[in-house]
């Protein structure tokens, strides 16, 4: 695998975060075993992994709030290992789960938030726009998990932060709630807002991150932008059906270099190869010319799931 | 949803520390006074116990008997709220993460220690309001107490019990401190000097107690209150107590 160079110098811009041979420990056991990591402001980065990945772990050396055993860690510039004052200023935090006070109503705990910081977001849009106005005076313990997650995510961004982490961010949402993260996911890397979320929702981080690093026992196993994932290494395939046991040869010269077909089964049809519109127009033409309508044809490409499956042998729900 | 563009723009930097302060404090202090539980322990008991001691004739009490009830109440206050009240939400604030939370957020480490401490202190100083003034209306005469020393002492008894408090509602699982807070205050209650003063228990129980926080605090309370000076003992005993959990509890306290 390609070995990054040690943390960026003084040039260029400061980014956002950056690890290296990050190792964190529990009772001997490595949760975190050699993680690198980089974001650039303006961008989302995605840890996707099944739990127990270590992506909480990872998050939360990050903020600050756990140490490490080994490696290098850079947020906006600064080892945040003791968690400065001034880092935590800058930095917005959604932990997973919690983070309130059992009795504590909804706007009370944003407005609590709010304070912290210098020039805060209003407390009251920003509880109407999650959604929250309705349990604006609900004690934090009567909420539902859906809504005690928007709370935690209101309070991550009311500070106006630089470097967003989201741990989990919609694990408990429904559609209509996890499609509102996405979209304030979305604004706040068209801000500048660099934003760091753990997931283990497939669709959740090729939908939003600019970058996606898929973890498993605290390793990365690949890495790179979602379109990089889905497509790299794989010979995409191309099926279609039509009447049993035509004759391939004339469709197979049709074909671009390194292109195969066959009928695995009678009637099904399969082009195997770098699929490009090439490709498909000479299997319509050929269709065409044989008199016969190509049915369900379709370009299977392949989706993070299989990836993640390939990689680790694992469902990412388990 | 679509969102203005600039919305977010980061903007960063900590809030005024005074103001930061103000809101935790004024927060914790409402978080306290709004539940049910505490309200109980902290202000209808021992308004009740002020009551029932000051007219019922069931446990015997130097005269004048409103006097000698508010001090037995007023420690029993403070024993609640620093102690009980204070482990409990301790307890149950860190399975909730909000110490994490706030730990996360620009807030320094300091100020939310302060800021629960506060929130502690503002809760006894309305539970002495509303128990002196009922106190009044039960025929006590503020006149003839030592109001230095019970002020002295009330600050001391919530350091005391505090630290305590801390120290467990900091190192056990919420279920566990709700349950030892609860007994301790309970064997406290009848056992620990503040309900039967120490020279009606047994000798040996007698000696225990005045080396107690809630025997210290209470004795200490009755004493000042009818205009006597309370023993060195007392004194002595609560700082000990406060000097030495606190000790343990600013190594064993975790924030989760």
């Amino acid at each position: 695998m390609h070995r990054p160079p040690r943390l960026s110098s003084v040039s260029g811009a400061v980014r956002a975060l950056e690890v290296r041979d990050l190792v964190v420990r529990y009772q001997g056991r490595a949760a975190v075993d050699g993680l690198d990591l980089d974001l650039a402001p303006g961008q989302v980065l995605a840890l996707l992994g099944p739990n127990g990945a270590g992506k909480t772990t990872t998050v939360e050396v990050c903020e600050g709030l756990r140490g490490r055993d080994a490696g290098e860690v850079r947020v906006l510039g600064t080892d945040p290992a003791g968690a400065p004052d001034a880092l935590r200023a800058r930095l917005g935090v959604m932990p997973q789960g919690g983070g309130a006070y059992p009795g504590v109503r909804v706007r009370e705990m944003v407005g609590l938030v709010a304070t912290c910081s210098a020039r805060p977001l209003d407390p009251d849009w920003l509880v109407e726009t999650l959604g929250l106005a309705s349990c604006a005076r609900t004690p934090y313990k009567r909420l539902s998990v859906g809504q005690q997650q928007r709370l935690a995510l209101a309070c991550a961004v009311v500070g106006r932060p630089e470097l967003v982490f989201l741990d989990e961010p919609t694990a408990s949402l429904d559609p209509q709630g996890r499609r509102l993260v996405w979209d304030l996911v979305r604004a706040l890397r068209a801000d500048g807002v660099a934003v760091l979320l753990t997931t283990h929702l497939m669709q959740e981080a090729e939908t939003l991150a600019d970058h996606i690093v898929i973890i498993d026992h605290g390793r990365t196993v690949a890495e790179g932008s979602p379109d990089d994932l889905t497509a790299a290494g794989a010979d995409r395939e191309l099926r279609f059906r039509a009447a049993a046991g035509m004759d391939l040869r004339l469709l197979a010269d049709a074909l671009p270099e390194g292109c195969t077909v066959s009928e695995p089964t009678p009637g099904s049809y399969l082009v195997e190869g770098s699929i490009d519109p090439q490709v498909l127009s000479a299997v319509t033409s050929w269709c065409a010319r044989q008199g016969v309508l190509a049915d369900d044809l379709r370009v299977a490409r392949r989706s993070l799931e299989d990836v993640f499956l390939e990689l680790t042998g694992r469902e990412l729900r388990s | 949803m679509t969102f203005e563009a600039g919305t977010f723009t980061p903007a960063p930097g900590r809030g005024s520390l005074g103001r930061m302060l103000a809101t935790q404090v004024l927060l914790e202090t409402k978080l306290a006074l709004r539940q049910g539980e505490q309200v109980l322990l902290t202000l209808v008991i021992p308004l009740a116990l002020l009551v029932g001691l000051t007219l019922l004739r069931v446990v015997p009490l130097p005269e004048p008997r409103a006097t000698s009830a508010l001090g037995t109440v007023l420690a029993l206050a403070i024993m609640s709220t620093a102690f009980t009240s204070q482990a409990i939400s301790l307890g149950f604030d860190r399975r909730y993460g909000v110490l994490r939370r706030l730990a996360a957020t620009a807030v320094p480490r300091w100020l939310i220690v302060l800021g629960r401490l506060g929130g502690m202190a503002a809760v006894v100083l309305v539970q002495v309001v509303v128990l002196a003034a009922v106190a009044v209306a039960l025929g006590w005469r503020p006149g003839a107490g030592s109001p230095g020393w019970v002020v002295l002492l009330v600050v001391l008894g919530t350091a005391a019990f505090g630290a305590v408090g801390v120290l467990l509602g900091g190192s056990l699982r919420a279920e566990l401190v709700l349950a030892v807070a609860n007994i301790v205050w309970f064997v406290l209650l009848f056992a620990g000097g503040v309900l039967v003063p120490a020279a009606a228990l047994p000798g040996p129980l007698a000696t225990v107690v005045q080396l107690l926080p809630s025997g210290a605090l209470a004795e200490g309370l009755r004493t000042a209150l009818v205009g006597g000076t309370p023993s060195t003992v007392h004194v002595v005993v609560l700082l000990a107590w406060t000097v030495v959990a606190g000790g343990i509890a600013v190594r064993t306290v975790r924030w989760s």
